[in-house]
C-alpha cells in the first residue's frame, strides 16, 4: 500500500500574520513552518505502518514556491521515503479548487491507496482541500478525523460531527484529514532529519505534472480572495494581570457585582 | 558597598550543578547510533556560521579532504528554531571580516544590512531631563562611519542559507548538551533530548539526543556558553585568567514617523554617577534600522549591588529622556529582545583552544567594550578558527594551539582586545567624569595610559540589597503604547517554550530575598517570581517560569546556570 | 439564475439549526437578486413535516434527495445533479463538517469558487460576495466569485428567522456514484459519556486544556457549585477530546451551542472553534496563564494568571458573600 501525506508550508504560528496590501496575498517573507496538522497527518501514516499494514511507501507531497523545499525536507524527516514538489509561478493566486485539483493530478501519477492531509492549515484555514481533492480523483473523502483504524483495504474513521461522535467505514482508495487529537506527533530523530537531505525528491513545474495551466493560479480559479479589511475594532474588554490574588478576586467580585451575577 | 549594610550575594547560594559530571561524556554510541561528522560546530551565530562558510570555501578546493571527512563535512547545531532566533546585538558592525568572508556577494544589498552609516554622535545624559552632545570630535571608539547597522538574527538566517548552499548541515532546533571528550580530546556533542516532561519523564514523543562524532568541535556558543562552560573546567582554560563579567543589553526595534539618520551611543543617566552604584557603565544606543526604522538599546553591568537594577525597565525609563523621546514618540514598538554580552575582555579571556576543538566569538570573550563590537570579532574568528582546523585537519593532528596564535596576531581580534583590555574597567571605577578621561587616554593612547592589569570580581559576588532610594523608583509605570511590561514583550519574541518542558535554569531556589529581588528584577523576561506570602527578610523559595525564559545567560552570571532549552524552545528572534 | 439552494441538514426530523439560519439568510439574498431560496433535504425518511420546517424559515421550495444521510459522497452526487438539472448559480450551508465536506466538493464538481467559514454574505452587482474572518478574527477577507459558487457559512453565523411560509415539496431522483458507495456510516451522532444540560445554564463555568488535568474539573465544580442557581460546567473540545469531559457538555463548533448570562473560562484559549459556541454570552469572564490566550480579545473580564490559584480563592470569595 502506498500513502501520500499532502503538506504545506505555511507562515511560522510564532510570526505575525499580515497580508500584502500591495498584492492581496499573504505576505510569505517571514519565519515558514510546515502546517502543525499536517504533522499529525504524518504521524498517521508512519503509526499505519508500525502497526503492521503492508506499507510500501510514504510520500509528501506539496505544492507552493521553491523556499518550500526545506519545510518539505522536514516533513520527510517524520518519516516519509520521498518527496513531490509542484513549484510554478503559474500556481499564484490558486483558491482552494483549483489548488486541490493540482493535486488530485499529482496524485494521479501516484496511485495511491491512501491519501493523508490536516484538516486545516494555519494560514489558509479551509477545511476544504481533502474534499475538493476527492471529487477531482472520484474518491471519497473525510475530514476532521480524530481516530483511525486499517483492517485490509477498509479505514474505520471516527470523528466529531453536527450531533456527536460518528463512525464511518471507508473503503480504500480515499483522501482522510485528520485532527490535532489523532495522535501525538513524534519529534524527528537527528538522524531522520539528516538523512531527508538524501531522500528523493521530484520536483515538477505544471507542464512537468502535465497539469492545465489554464485551471489553476488566479485565471483559473473561481473565487478571487484578494480583497481585506481589518474588521471593526469592538471595544475591549478589562484585563487585569493577576499580582496578588487576593485583589484580583475582589476585582472579580465587583465586576461580577456590577452585573448582578453573584 | 550599598546603602544599606545588610545583603546577600548570589554567590552564597550555588546552583546545584556539576558541569564535568553532568555535561562531560565519553563517546559510547557504535559508528551506526552515532552522527559522524567532519567538524562540529556548536551555535549557528555569526562566528560559527563564518567558520561553516569558510570551512566548506576551503574543502571545496581539495577534494581529498572533502572525501575524507565522509557525507557530512560540516554540521552546524543551533538550538533555536533558526539561525539568528536566539541572536541578539546592537549591532554596528564593522564590515572588513563579513566582506572577506564573502568578497562576491553584494552585502550592502541584504535585508540584514539595515544601514550604512554616515553620521555619529555621542550623547552624555546628565539627568531625566538634559542631556548634551559631546563637544569635540566624536571619540575614536565610537566613531561609526561606513560601519553596517546589521540585524544580528537576519544576518544569521542569510549566513546559515549561505553555508547550507555550499554543503552545511544546519541542524535546527537541536541543543548541544554534552562535550564528549575522549582520551583528553574533544571528540563532538551529544544533542539534548526532546520530549521530556516537566519531571524529566520520557513522554510519548520522546525522541533521545544522539551522539555526534567529530574531527574537530568549534564551541560558537556566544555570550553564555553551556558547553564552553564546562570545557573551561575539563580544560583548565581560564588558569591564571580573571573571572569573566557580564553586561545584559535590552533592545527594541521601532516603527518611527520620521526617518532617523545618525549613530547615537549615549550614557549617564538613568545610571547614577556615584560610583558605589557601579552603574557609570550603563550606556546605550539609538542606530537608524532601514526605512523609519530604529534600534534603541541599553546595556547594564551585572555587578551592580541595587537588587532592583533591570536592564528592560531601564531601556523603559530612558525612553522617557526628552532625546529619545523626539525620536520615539508617535511611533510603534515592532521588536523586543534582551542577551547578556562578555564584558570582560581581554584579562577574562580563556585559553582558546584545547584538543580538538576551538572557542570562537563571544565564547572565547571575543568582544571589543569600548567601542562595543563584537560582531566582526566574532566573525574574524570563525574564519581564523576555519582556517587553522583545516590546516590541522590536513595533518591529521587533534592540537589546536596554532589558533590562539592565529588570534592573538590578527589586527581585528587580537591585538585589538589588548589595546582595550582595560577601558571598561576604567569606565567603571570612579564617578563619571574621572571615568571618562581615564577612559579616554586609555583609548588615544592604545591602551598604553594608565596601563597594568586592571582585575574584575565575579558578577555573583556583589552583595545585594534593596537601598532606601532604589533604582526602581525611576521605573515608569508600562502603558502597553510607549512603554512595556516584560511578559507583553517576551510575547512578540514569538517564544514558544512548551509549557510541560522540563526547566533548563539551575538554580538555588532557597535564597536570601536580596538574591531572589536581583533575579526578579535582573531577568528581563520576568523568569524569576517571588511568592506573595515570601518573607520580607529571611530565605524565600523562587518561583521559576522558565517558559518565558528569552535565552538572555544573565542568569549564569548573577549566581545560576542556563542550561539549553529544548531543541527549537525559546525566543524566535526575526529582526533584532 | 437568482434563486439560491440552501443544503438542510436533518437529524432525528429536525432541520438542523444552522441550516435554517442559512435559509433564512439565503431569503433574505434572493429577495435581493430577484429570485427566491430552496432548500434541499437529503435523508432516507424525509416527510413534508420535515420540509415544512424549512418553508416556515423562508424557503418557497424544497427538493428531497432520497440518500443515506451523513455522508458527503452521497450528497454531492444528488446536489450537484439538483444544481445542473434546475441551474442553480449559488448554493448555501449552514456551519458544520458536513456543510464543509459536501460545499468544497460540490464546488469542485460544479465548477465554482468557494468559500468557508463566512459570517456575512452581500450582494454586489448581481452577485453574491462571501465574507470571512481569517487569522483568528484579525482580517476580513472578501470572496468575489467569477460567476457562481458555493458559500459555507460560520457555526451560528445567521439568525434564524420564522416567516410561516410554506413551502412545495418535490422529490428529485438524483444518481448516486461510485465514491459514496465505498461508504458506510456505521453510527451517527453518538454522545460520548454522561449526560449533561448546559444549554439551559444561566451560569457557565467550562474548562479548557489550561486545567492540566481530569481531576482538575473539580476546580470548576467547585466555582460553578458556588455561585450555585442554574449553573452547570461545560468543556472545550480538546479537552472532550482528551477523555476529561462527556461530549454532551462540549461547547463550540461541533459542540453545543450556549449564550448564558455570565461565562466563566477557565484555562479556555478560545479558539474560533469554541468562541462560536459560546460569543452570544452575555458576560465573559476568562481566566488564563497564557496572556496570549485569544479569549481576551473577546472577553469582558479577563485575568492572565494561575487559574489554580485565582478560582479556589474566587470560589471562596462567593461563597462568602453569599453567606
Amino acid at each position: 500500500m502506498k500513502i501520500l501525506v499532502l503538506v504545506k508550508e505555511v507562515p511560522d504560528a510564532a510570526v505575525e500574520k499580515t497580508i500584502d496590501p500591495a498584492t492581496g496575498q499573504i505576505d510569505r517573507s517571514g519565519e515558514k513552518a510546515l502546517n502543525p496538522y499536517d504533522t499529525h497527518a504524518l504521524e498517521a501514516a508512519v503509526q499505519i505502518k508500525e502497526n503492521g499494514a503492508d506499507v510500501s511507501e510514504i510520500v509528501a507531497v506539496t505544492v507552493g514556491p521553491d523556499s518550500a523545499s526545506r519545510t518539505l525536507q522536514g516533513a520527510v524527516s517524520r518519516g516519509a521515503d520521498r518527496s513531490i514538489h509542484l513549484s510554478d509561478a503559474g500556481l499564484a493566486g490558486s483558491d482552494v479548487v483549483a489548488t486541490g485539483y493540482a493535486l488530485a493530478e499529482l496524485i494521479k501519477r501516484e496511485s495511491p491507496e491512501l491519501v493523508l492531509l490536516g484538516q486545516q492549515s494555519d494560514d489558509g484555514g479551509s477545511y476544504a482541500v481533502g474534499s475538493v481533492v476527492g471529487e477531482f480523483l472520484g474518491q471519497p473523502a473525510l475530514s476532521q478525523v480524530v481516530k483511525l483504524d486499517l483492517a485490509g483495504d477498509v479505514i474505520t474513521a471516527e470523528r466529531q460531527a453536527e450531533y456527536g461522535y460518528d463512525t464511518v467505514e471507508v473503503k480504500l482508495p480515499a483522501i482522510i484529514s485528520v485532527g490535532d487529537a489523532i495522535n501525538e506527533p513524534r519529534y524527528p530523530s537527528l538522524k531522520a532529519i539528516m538523512g531527508a537531505k538524501k531522500k528523493p525528491v521530484e520536483k515538477l513545474t505544471l507542464a512537468d505534472a502535465g497539469i492545465d495551466a489554464g485551471k489553476v493560479g488566479t485565471a483559473g480559479s473561481g473565487v478571487d480572495c484578494s480583497d481585506f479589511q481589518k474588521p471593526a475594532s469592538k471595544s475591549g474588554g478589562t484585563i487585569i494581570t493577576d499580582e496578588d490574588t487576593a485583589a484580583t478576586v475582589e476585582q472579580i467580585v465587583a465586576w461580577l457585582d456590577e452585573r448582578k451575577l453573584v | 558597598m550599598a546603602a544599606t549594610t545588610n545583603g546577600h550575594a548570589p554567590a552564597e547560594f550555588p546552583p546545584p550543578v556539576d558541569p564535568i559530571n553532568e555535561f562531560i561524556a565519553a563517546p559510547e554510541a557504535g559508528e551506526d547510533e552515532a552522527i559522524e561528522v567532519g567538524v562540529a560546530i556548536v551555535g549557528g551565530g555569526p562566528a560559527g556560521l563564518a567558520a561553516a562558510n569558510r570551512l566548506l570555501q576551503l574543502l571545496a578546493d581539495d577534494e581529498e579532504l572533502m572525501e575524507q571527512l565522509g557525507e557530512v563535512p560540516v554540521a552546524v547545531i543551533e538550538k533555536a528554531k533558526s539561525c539568528g532566533g536566539h541572536n541578539l546585538s546592537g549591532a554596528v558592525m564593522k564590515p572588513g571580516p563579513l566582506k572577506e568572508l564573502f568578497p562576491d556577494e553584494d552585502l550592502e544589498a541584504l535585508p540584514a544590512i539595515r544601514h550604512v552609516n554616515e553620521k555619529d554622535a555621542v550623547w552624555w545624559l546628565l539627568d531625566e531631563n538634559r542631556g548634551i552632545n559631546l563637544p569635540g570630535p566624536t571619540p575614536p571608539n565610537f566613531k561609526n562611519e561606513g560601519n553596517y547597522v546589521t540585524s544580528i538574527s537576519q544576518l544569521c538566517r542569510w549566513m546559515a542559507e549561505k553555508a547550507e548552499e555550499a554543503g552545511a548541515y544546519i541542524l535546527t532546533e537541536t541543543a548541544a548538551a554534552k562535550l564528549l571528550v575522549k582520551d583528553d580530546a574533544v571528540a563532538g556533542v551529544v544533542t539534548g533530548d526532546k520530549g521530556r516532561g516537566k519531571e524529566g519523564q520520557e513522554l510519548g514523543n520522546f525522541e533521545p539526543g544522539m551522539e555526534v562524532h567529530a574531527r574537530a568541535t568549534v564551541l560558537a556558543e556566544g555570550n553564555w556558553g553551556h558547553l564552553t562552560g564546562a570545557a573551561i573546567q575539563r580544560f583548565n582554560l581560564s588558569e591564571g585568567k580573571e573571572p569573566p563579567v557580564w553586561k545584559l543589553g535590552a533592545k527594541e526595534v521601532w516603527k518611527t514617523t520620521e526617518q532617523w539618520d545618525k549613530v547615537v551611543h549615549f550614557f549617564g543617566w538613568p545610571g547614577r554617577s556615584n560610583a558605589k552604584w557601579h552603574e557609570t557603565g550603563i550606556g546605550g544606543w539609538v542606530y537608524p534600522y532601514g526605512e523609519n526604522l530604529v534600534s534603541i538599546g541599553i546595556v547594564v553591568p551585572l555587578s551592580t549591588p541595587d537588587a532592583t537594577v533591570s536592564a528592560h525597565d531601564m531601556l523603559q525609563t530612558v525612553k522617557q529622556h526628552p532625546k529619545l523621546k523626539g525620536i520615539l514618540e508617535g511611533g510603534e514598538r515592532t521588536a523586543w529582545g534582551a542577551k547578556a554580552i562578555q564584558g570582560g575582555g581581554f584579562w577574562s579571556q580563556p585559553k582558546l583552544s584545547m584538543p580538538g576543538a576551538v572557542l570562537v566569538g563571544e565564547s572565547g570573550g571575543m568582544i571589543d567594550m569600548a567601542s562595543l563590537k563584537g560582531v566582526h570579532m566574532a566573525i574574524q574568528s570563525g574564519i581564523i578558527a576555519a582556517e587553522e582546523i583545516y590546516a590541522s585537519l590536513k595533518k591529521g593532528q587533534k592540537d589546536m594551539t596554532s589558533y590562539e596564535k592565529a588570534i592573538a596576531d590578527s589586527d581585528i581580534v587580537g591585538k585589538r582586545l589588548f589595546q582595550v583590555r582595560n577601558n571598561m574597567q576604567l569606565v567603571g571605577g570612579s564617578s563619571m567624569p574621572f571615568n571618562l578621561a581615564k577612559a579616554g587616554l586609555d583609548i588615544i593612547s592604545k591602551g598604553k595610559v594608565p596601563g597594568g592589569r586592571k582585575s574584575n570580581h565575579r558578577d555573583a559576588e556583589v552583595v545585594q540589597s534593596i537601598p532606601k532610594k532604589p533604582a526602581s523608583d525611576l521605573y515608569p509605570k508600562p502603558d502597553g503604547k510607549y512603554t512595556f511590561d516584560k511578559l507583553s514583550s517576551v510575547f512578540i519574541t514569538g517564544n514558544m517554550t512548551r509549557d510541560d518542558a522540563p526547566s533548563h535554569i539551575r538554580i538555588e531556589k532557597n535564597v536570601a530575598r536580596e538574591v531572589a529581588e536581583t533575579w526578579k528584577w535582573m531577568c528581563p523576561a520576568g523568569v524569576y517570581e517571588i511568592p506573595e506570602d515570601a518573607p520580607e527578610t529571611g530565605n524565600v523559595d523562587v518561583i521559576v517560569n522558565y517558559t518565558n525564559c528569552v535565552q538572555c545567560g544573565a542568569i549564569t552570571a548573577r549566581g545560576g546556570r542556563l542550561t539549553p532549552p529544548e531543541g527549537g524552545d525559546g525566543p524566535a528572534y526575526q529582526v533584532v | 439564475m437568482a434563486d439560491i439552494l440552501v443544503y438542510a441538514l436533518a437529524h432525528e426530523g429536525q432541520v438542523n439549526k444552522n441550516s435554517k439560519g442559512a435559509i433564512s439568510e439565503a431569503a433574505r439574498l434572493a429577495g435581493e437578486l430577484g429570485g427566491e431560496a430552496h432548500a434541499v433535504l437529503v435523508g432516507t425518511d424525509l416527510t413534508d413535516e420535515l420540509a415544512q420546517q424549512a418553508g416556515a424559515v423562508g424557503a418557497t421550495k424544497v427538493f428531497t434527495i432520497n440518500a443515506p444521510e451523513g455522508i458527503a459522497a452521497t450528497a454531492i452526487d444528488g446536489i450537484a445533479a439538483l444544481v445542473e438539472a434546475k441551474g442553480y448559480d449559488w448554493v448555501l450551508f449552514g456551519g458544520g463538517l458536513l456543510g464543509f465536506e459536501i460545499g468544497a466538493g460540490l464546488a469542485a464538481r460544479i465548477g465554482g469558487g468557494v468559500t468557508v467559514e463566512v459570517t456575512d454574505i452581500k450582494v454586489d452587482g448581481g452577485k453574491l460576495v462571501a465574507e470571512r474572518p481569517i487569522f483568528g478574527d484579525t482580517l476580513l477577507s472578501h470572496s468575489n466569485y467569477k460567476s457562481k459558487g458555493v458559500i459555507v457559512a460560520r457555526t451560528n453565523a445567521f439568525e434564524v428567522k420564522e416567516t410561516g411560509g410554506t413551502a412545495s415539496v418535490e422529490a428529485f431522483d438524483a444518481p448516486i456514484g461510485a465514491a459514496a458507495g465505498q461508504v458506510t456510516l456505521k453510527v451517527r451522532g453518538e454522545a460520548r459519556g454522561a449526560d449533561v444540560n448546559i444549554e439551559d445554564a444561566s451560569i457557565l463555568v467550562t474548562g479548557g486544556r489550561g486545567l492540566g488535568t481530569a481531576e482538575n474539573f473539580s476546580v470548576a465544580d467547585s466555582l460553578a457549585a458556588a455561585f450555585g442557581g442554574n449553573s452547570a460546567v461545560a468543556a472545550t473540545r480538546a479537552v472532550v477530546d482528551a477523555g476529561w469531559f462527556p461530549y454532551a457538555g462540549q461547547v463550540g463548533q461541533t459542540g453545543k451551542t450556549v449564550a448564558p448570562k455570565l461565562y466563566v473560562g477557565l484555562g479556555v484559549s478560545g479558539a474560533i472553534q469554541h468562541k462560536v459556541g459560546m460569543q452570544s454570552s452575555e458576560n465573559v469572564l476568562a481566566i488564563n496563564k497564557d496572556e496570549n490566550a485569544p479569549i481576551f480579545e473577546f472577553a469582558d473580564f479577563g485575568v492572565i494568571g494561575d487559574l489554580h490559584k485565582i478560582a479556589p480563592a474566587l470560589t471562596e470569595a462567593i461563597k462568602a458573600k453569599k453567606g
